[in-house]
């Protein structure tokens, strides 16, 4: 039995998983249209590599990774490429990201697609197919996988699956586990593969027994060694990488390290099987599971393309009236979209349709009475309180000593808060100041040094200027002293004469032997070849030659 | 008595050679008040204060000769700390020089005949061109100072201002439910 | 449009403070079973009074009134301060004190959560320093005194200064045991001497012990439902027995049993309700440690060497002034930084 270790803080929202987690996961229907951001994931945003009104067979590159950190988008289905611009997208701004319009012609063609044995592969060879399929974290962060599977110079002891799936409403890891566990299992093989993990230890919360035995199982049936599923206690947010790891080794990965430095590494139990699908059958990221719950008649998981626009995603689940939203993710962490035609992205694990019956509007807000509630439940043992104060006032170099940024917006404070305080909001509110603030002095920084390399070199050039202006009078002034005393030395004109020629002579040899060397030793076709280029430069300089002239009159007059 | 006088001298002696050998330790080398003004000022070089760039105007408000609201690239928020740091009163922006949305020059390169002035107006070199060649901006080092609009000849240079995207958008500042106006707004 | 989380717990400023005052009930009822109703009238005044300097402060502070009137703090602090005022006092002394507590100590620095000081102790400081006289007439309790005054009677005095044809006011009030036993240790009485007077109980004085065991009782019923948290009533009970202890086993003739201090006085009702309000102690869980002990220390020595009968009060508002400095010397490491070498 493994030793499990606890984090400090969290709480016990109701988790409303029963609802959806109960029947088997099927798949979306076909939708009229696909809305596929380009920028599904950390990093850079893809680079689009298709035209308007291009057909595009399903598992094609729509737009390829560009730079380091970044990840390839794929279509969905095959069909044509309507629009390539700006839309609406799955993001709390609510703002317009480039996306890649598909309608579907429903053969959901495949472009040819190679699977293979990883065990044949190389390791890079392995993780540059990962990236061009588009691999990407499911937990939610979606983060590159092929730049988390690379150990470094670190020994990776563990390889951490997270299928605690700790936020309320959401099952799609759950359902998952219990239907394809021996390939999440694979996946995870893989993984360690890659890392050189010792173990494999998959967490899963002990409010889902079903998915703990059908991975226990799997593991058995697999054969696999060194591989274990373990039931964590059920308390949110364990299902945060960082509870869980220290949940499962007792390793706390403070903010700003790297987990691969203390030797474990995380991944969500979706990408392990995304990895092994993407690898074994060559099938990029098309696809993922959806929970949809809420205010809908039948509450289910849903495998859905990706691209699909939420509004047809959620009638599949039969609507119920009173909807005023859909919050993607979950009711702790997650956000409202902006729109029900947002296309559905690697990030999206779940749809909640809510209605004021289910989350009423929050009550009145009042001020904070340093009840520490926040503090006792905070996962990040930050003191929430302080952090409040501090993001309220714009103190944002005080909410930096006060860790700020050790904060994973687990919701837990504001949670229990009873005054109501959008504690979260204002922790949000303060790091994305703080990150413009570094955008900016950064520009500034740049700005200062560009204008000082600047200044330095029109400094440089008005030295240069100078010295070649002294170095020129200085020579005038040699040579006329020189002929001065040519002239009173030099007592004929043949003298000059003799000296004139000598000079000519010594042209004459430099320029014999700076004549091009590839030129002596030709054969004839070779000069045949040389004399007809010769002869067509000389046509086209007349040609041209007009044309330069009318290009002269045409230049403006200068003011 | 004499204990009295002997121990405030010996105190005032001990006191004093401490304040003398902090003074030499501690010495500070040039004047650290136009790197800590220059560091606040935004870098934009646009001499909207009338001075040549940003470090000439931090030398002038170090040395008491420009007032400190006379940068409108550096916002209000640029006055606040300039008034942090010198110890003085903020003030709002002088008549005509309020700050303008951050924006990047732009030119059409249908009209640029490439007459390289803009090149020579840019103070942070962010123009990529030479004579009778095509011009562009850099769009990511331009710090939006205008410099480059007076002389063009053809005027194809105009300001486009930055529009915030999904990278950029920032998280409100959270608005209580029902505390009035002066809570919530309040700068 | 809010942002996540979008579900709350429901639990909420009002129905902690409600918590609180609820558990304030058992000591009440001692309180009435030993000195009579006059407490009861008391606590109604100060909480009107501090119902409507609160109504009238929001209003003058152009705040919503309904949602602070409804958070029930106003009230916890007008019942705090009507327990630590003398039932027989007049009713201006409830009055000015509740005054004085909601309008200065907690609307003057911004209102709820803002307060440095707790607004009861600064209304009982303000009283006991303006009004000594009216302040130490504390009605004798039920099994002791002889000339019992009825409902109307109390309520005849508190409102016109009349008392019953031929009682005087001394016949009905007597100092607190504490200041009983302080007193009579300066006229060189022993403290075996003094317990042996009939005001004195088993542990403390008669009735005040009683009342006491009931805040006591309430008290856990707070830390049962996680109301506050155990490091403040907890350390802050045990220095002062410790504390007094340790003067009490040097020399037992001076310095009274370290029970008798724990159930006299305001220390009961002061560990569990006084110095556990959160706005006006420290958050962290070193700091809440830092101050109860100090607390507890300098009720003691208040007790012991101070002018004042009893120290609960001053401590805690001496103890204020150290919260924003404990606070910040006294932050947690936070997750993952608490193991040596780590990154800052």
């Amino acid at each position: 039995m493994r030793q499990l270790h606890r984090f400090h803080g969290g709480v016990h929202p109701p988790t409303n998983k029963t609802q959806s987690s109960e029947t088997p996961i099927i798949a979306s229907a076909m939708p009229s249209k696909l809305v596929i951001p380009l920028h599904q994931h950390v990093g850079n945003i893809a680079r689009p590599v298709v035209s308007v009104g291009e057909h595009v067979l399903k598992g094609q590159v729509i737009g390829k990774a560009d730079g380091r950190l970044s990840s390839a988008v794929h279509a969905s289905t095959s069909g044509t490429i309507a629009t390539i611009g700006y839309s609406k997208v799955a993001h709390p701004s609510g703002m317009d990201d480039l996306c890649v319009t598909l309608i579907p012609d429903g053969k959901d063609e495949w472009v040819a697609n190679l699977g293979a044995d990883y065990r044949e592969l190389s390791h890079t060879d392995i993780r540059h197919r990962l990236r061009d399929a588009g691999v990407v974290g499911l937990g939610g962060a979606v983060f590159p996988s092929d730049m988390k599977l690379y150990g470094g110079k670190h020994q990776i002891k563990t390889l951490v699956l997270n299928g605690a799936e700790c936020e309320p409403y959401i099952t799609c890891d759950d359902r998952l586990m219990r239907e394809r566990a021996a390939e999440i299992l694979l996946g995870a093989e893989m993984m360690r593969d890659l890392l050189h993990a010792e173990e494999v230890v998959v967490g899963i919360e002990d409010n889902k027994p079903e998915a703990l035995a059908a991975m226990q199982q799997a593991i058995v049936d697999g054969k696999h060694a060194r591989m274990e599923a373990v039931a964590v206690p059920t308390v949110y947010p364990g299902g945060g990488a960082k509870q869980l790891i220290r949940v499962l080794t007792g390793i706390e990965v403070a903010a700003g390290v790297r987990s691969t430095e203390m030797g474990v590494q995380c991944f969500n139990v979706a990408t392990a099987y995304s990895a092994y699908r993407a690898i074994s059958y060559g099938e990029p990221m098309l696809s993922r599971v959806v929970t949809v719950t809420g205010n809908v008649e039948r509450p289910q998981n849903y495998e859905v393309l990706l691209g699909t626009p939420v509004a047809e995603l959620v009638a599949q689940a039969g609507l119920k009236s009173g909807t005023q939203g859909y919050i993607m993710g979950g009711p702790m962490m997650g956000f409202l979209l902006p729109s029900d035609q947002v296309g559905v992205v690697k990030a999206t694990n779940c749809i909640i349709a809510t209605a004021p019956t289910l989350f009423p509007a929050p009550a009145p807000t009042m001020p904070c009475i340093r009840c520490t509630r926040c503090a006792e439940v905070c996962p990040a043992e930050l003191q929430p309180q302080e952090l409040h104060w501090f993001a309220k006032a714009r103190e944002f170099g005080k909410a930096q000593d006060y860790h700020l940024f050790d904060c994973i917006e687990c919701g837990a404070c504001s949670y229990v808060c009873p005054s109501n305080i959008p504690l979260v909001q204002y922790y949000r509110y303060a790091k994305s100041e703080i990150w413009a603030r570094e955008r900016d002095k950064t520009a500034a920084d740049t700005a200062r040094q560009r204008h000082e390399y600047r200044q330095f070199r029109l400094e440089r050039e008005k030295q240069e200027k100078a010295e070649k202006l002294a170095q020129k009078e200085r020579a005038a002034l040699l040579a006329k002293q020189q002929a001065d005393a040519a002239a009173a030395t030099a007592n004929t004109d043949e003298d000059a004469q003799a000296r004139i020629q000598a000079a000519m002579a010594r042209v004459q040899a430099q320029h014999d032997a700076t004549q091009p060397r590839n030129t002596a030793n030709l054969t004839p076709e070779q000069q045949a070849k040389i004399d007809e280029i010769e002869a067509r430069r000389a046509h086209i300089q007349e040609l041209a030659h007009p044309e330069a002239d009318l290009d002269k009159h045409h230049e403006p007059p200068k003011e | 008595m004499l204990t009295a006088l002997l121990v405030m001298s010996i105190l005032a002696l001990v006191l004093g050679a401490g304040l003398g050998f902090s003074a030499l330790k501690f010495k500070v080398e040039g004047n650290p008040l136009v790197g800590k003004i220059d560091a606040i000022l935004p870098q934009t070089q646009c001499g909207q204060c009338g001075y040549p760039g940003c470090r000439p105007y931090a030398t002038a408000i170090a040395e008491g000769e420009a007032d400190i609201n006379m940068c409108p690239p550096g916002g209000e928020e640029g006055i606040q700390k300039l008034a942090e740091l010198l110890g003085v009163e903020a003030k709002p922006f002088g008549a005509g020089a309020a700050p303008k949305p951050k924006a990047v020059a732009f030119v059409d390169e249908n009209n640029c005949i490439g007459c390289t002035l803009c090149l020579q107006a840019c103070p942070v070199d962010a123009i990529l061109g030479a004579a009778k060649q095509m011009h562009t901006i850099i769009a990511s080092e331009c710090t939006g100072c205008e410099l480059c609009i007076a002389p063009c000849p053809v005027d194809c240079i105009s300001m486009e201002p930055i529009a915030e995207s999904v990278t950029t958008w920032k998280w409100q500042y959270p608005v209580y439910a029902f505390i009035p106006s002066t809570e919530a707004t309040r700068r | 449009m809010f942002t996540s989380p979008y579900i709350t717990k429901p639990v909420s400023v009002s129905e902690i403070m409600l918590k609180v005052m609820l558990a304030l009930l058992p000591g009440i009822g001692f309180y009435v079973w030993y000195y009579g109703p006059a407490i009861l009238v008391s606590i109604t005044l100060a909480s009107v009074t501090a119902l409507a300097t609160e109504a009238a402060m929001l209003k003058l502070r152009d705040r919503p009134v309904a949602p602070f009137l409804k958070d029930n703090s106003a009230l916890l602090t007008a019942w705090l301060l009507a327990l630590s005022i003398p039932p027989l006092a007049p009713w201006w002394l409830v009055v000015v004190g509740t005054l004085f507590a909601i309008s200065i100590s907690k609307h003057l620095y911004g209102g709820l959560g803002n307060n440095p000081f707790n607004p009861a102790m600064i209304g009982y400081a303000v009283l006991i320093i303006s009004f000594p006289v009216q302040m130490t007439h504390w009605l004798t309790p039920h099994p002791v005194g002889h000339p019992e005054l009825s409902f109307i009677e109390q309520l005849g005095y508190i409102f016109s200064g009349v008392l019953p044809r031929g009682l005087t006011l001394d016949a009905v009030t007597m100092a607190t045991p504490l200041d009983t036993l302080k007193t009579q240790l300066h006229l060189g009485l022993s403290v075996g001497e003094i317990r042996d007077m009939p005001i004195y109980g088993r542990l403390a004085g008669k009735g005040s012990e009683m009342v006491a065991t009931g805040f006591a009782i309430g008290g856990l019923y707070l830390l049962w439902n996680r109301i506050i948290s155990w490091h403040l009533p907890i350390v802050y009970l045990g220095t002062l027995y410790a504390t007094a202890g340790l003067f009490h086993v040097i020399d037992p003739a001076h310095y009274v049993t370290p029970l008798f201090h724990l159930f006299s006085g305001a220390a009961m009702i002061g560990a569990f309700f006084i110095l556990t309000d959160p706005v006006t102690s420290p958050t962290t869980p070193r700091g809440k440690i830092i101050f109860a002990a100090g607390a507890g220390i300098l009720t003691y020595l208040i007790r012991a060497f101070g002018g004042f009968p009893d120290g609960m009060a001053f401590a805690t508002l001496l103890m204020n002034i150290c919260v924003p400095l404990i606070d910040a010397y006294t932050q947690p490491k936070v997750f993952g930084k608490k193991a040596k070498g780590a990154q800052k």
